[in-house]
């Protein structure tokens, strides 16, 4: 008896924990995790947000990366965490917004995604149905953006296809300023490059969500 | 001046490298430390300094000895695999009393293990990873901007003690990007020369502090420097056991005897807590956020964060298992560093181990859950 009644206590001191910690995480910060494949640029969109973030919007942002031997074609995921007070444990478990440029991506993370969550995909890159289910039972906001079909049409460069893509969190997620990610971008990418890149983030930004 | 950069823990360690006055570079690229080279590769040069790509880690420990003796602050980067190969060169650096630094950005292991992944499997090697009795001086950064500072730290311990450094930092901090803010008008030791006619000088002289003068190849002194046991002029001296014993236990004191000075510990919440959680490098980040969480929760819960786990901080570990009646060492390995807080902790505290591999932080709700078995 005794025994169930300890373990009664230590669930329920578990699920309070829990349930304190989203409470504080939500309130005070963001996470983003963006996943793809090694190539596309993902890791850089990361780089670009935090970056914006912190140098330009005065806020603090974390963003760590994780990635795979290969140089091209493994998977590839950054999360970036924005928020008004330090942060200390720069990992995320449970994302406010996911953004994912690769099925397998999609797959392998959906899960994870916050209640009422945000999830933005390349629907040139993924079969969203297979996840429907998952969609309606957590009332996830999905928004779709073919930004490798733009990058390749508008831009003439497949691989702007994450500038594109960070237009597109901008204008959606609102958590950091348009000016700042402008200014990000430009210190970011190679010198010469910063005009089409530009474009790109533009072209994201505008772009009609559907 | 200061500037604020959004930028990889890697690149703030090469910046830091250069703030400090280091104008040599010899390694061998590998994951995760890599950036560290690339960044040195393009920002060397600009400041009159030398890069080399050496053709393994062996010769590249071996360039950076001696680029040091030729008078110039040094340093490498590495992984696991690079740093056992670099552990009997370490040895003859201790020996040869030659300032370096050794930046050991550690990943999953043993042998090449995940090159991409984050460990700290490497932390009883950097003490006792070379053979012989020697002490060693380790710095661990928990931040980005830890990294640029104990990077600077380092090279200021090295010239401090003649000693080699090691830095050992994880893939979590090699690759995470934060703020940071970099001053450049660091405080720097400069290297102390002798000053004693050439006729007169005893290169390894048995002083009080330990800590002799060095002088550089061309400086016109004669010297003779060796890995085997030396007297004070330098000259091999192998039977001699007092020779030998005076030599090693002038090294070992050196550090020893000046722990107060090199150790570096910060801790919160420690007064009243039943449980201490204890930890270096990127785990830290994961036992602050738990700290937050269970003092939230009423938790009787602080911690200790170890900067310097080498020499290991015995003083700070001893008070803190007096006061507190549980210490969890929390660690990226099957359990290194518990075995020093074991060792310190004696009947005061029970000493628990929150043990993580595989490459990824402990999350600060399974370090909670653990603590609330034991409460």
């Amino acid at each position: 008896m005794e025994g169930i009644q300890l373990e009664n206590q230590l669930t329920y001191f578990k699920n309070v924990l829990q349930i304190i910690n989203c409470i504080l995480v939500s309130r005070m910060i963001k996470e983003i995790r963006i996943g793809g494949f090694g190539g596309q640029g993902v890791i850089l969109s990361g780089l670009i947000i935090g970056k914006a973030a912190t140098l330009f919007d005065k806020k603090n942002s974390v963003q760590t990366q994780s990635y795979g031997p290969e140089a091209r074609g493994g998977a590839s995921k950054t999360e970036v965490l924005i928020s008004d007070e330090e942060i200390t444990y720069p990992k995320v478990e449970n994302p406010d917004i996911l953004v994912v440029m690769s099925h397998e991506a999609l797959l392998k993370y959906h899960k994870d995604l916050k209640k009422e969550g945000i999830l933005i995909v390349d629907p040139d890159l993924v079969h969203i149905e297979v996840i429907s289910e998952f969609i309606n039972e957590n009332k996830i906001e999905v928004y779709e953006a073919n930004v490798t079909k733009i990058a390749t049409e508008e831009i003439g460069l497949k691989i702007v296809a994450n500038i594109v893509m960070v237009g597109v969190i901008t204008k959606i997620t609102k958590l950091i300023s348009i000016d700042s990610v402008k200014k990000s971008i430009i210190d970011s990418v190679p010198k010469g490059t910063e005009e089409k890149n530009l474009s790109a983030f533009e072209y994201g930004y505008n772009y009609n969500i559907s | 001046m200061t500037k604020e950069l959004f930028i990889q823990g890697n690149e703030a360690c090469a910046r830091g490298a250069i703030e400090a006055g280091c104008r040599f570079f010899g390694g061998y690229p590998i994951t995760p430390s890599t950036e560290i080279a690339e960044y040195l590769s393009i920002a060397l040069p600009k400041v009159s300094g030398s890069f080399i790509q050496m053709e393994d880690e062996i010769s590249a420990i071996g360039s950076v000895i001696g680029a040091s003796w030729s008078g110039i602050k040094s340093m490498t980067a590495t992984s696991g695999p690079g740093f056992s190969l670099m552990q009997e060169n370490i040895g003859f650096a201790v020996m040869s009393e030659t300032p370096l630094v050794i930046v050991n950005v550690q990943r999953g292991s043993p042998s090449t293990g995940q090159p991409t992944m984050a460990g700290q499997g490497d932390m009883m090697q950097a003490r006792w990873g070379s053979h012989g009795d020697y002490e060693t001086i380790a710095i661990s950064p928990s931040s980005v901007q830890e990294f640029f500072d104990f990077t600077i730290l380092g090279f200021n311990l090295a010239e401090k003690y003649r000693v080699p450094v090691l830095i050992l930092a994880d893939e979590v901090i090699g690759h995470m990007r934060e703020k940071v803010r970099l001053q450049d008008n660091v405080e720097t030791l400069k290297r102390i020369k002798p000053k004693e006619d050439l006729k007169d000088f005893l290169p390894f002289k048995n002083v009080e502090n330990g800590t002799n003068p060095m002088p550089s190849f061309g400086d016109g002194y004669n010297i003779h420097v060796t890995g085997l046991t030396h007297n004070e002029l330098g000259y091999p001296s192998t039977i001699s056991p007092k020779d030998h014993s005076t030599l090693v236990k002038r090294l070992v004191n050196k550090i020893l005897k000046n722990r107060e000075d090199i150790i570096s510990t910060d801790f919160k919440y420690c007064d009243d807590a039943d449980i201490v959680l204890i930890g270096y490098g990127s785990p830290v980040r994961s036992i602050i956020e738990a700290v937050k969480i269970g003092r939230k929760n009423g938790v009787k819960i602080g911690y200790l964060k170890i900067n310097t786990p080498w020499p290991f901080p015995e003083n700070e570990v001893a008070k803190i298992a007096k006061s507190a009646d549980d210490l969890m060492v929390v660690e990226m390995n099957l359990g290194q560093m518990v075995h020093e807080v074991e060792r310190i902790a004696k009947n005061n505290a029970n000493v628990h181990l929150f043990s993580e591999i595989g490459g990824t932080l402990p999350k600060p709700t399974d370090i909670l859950n653990k603590v609330k078995e034991l409460l």
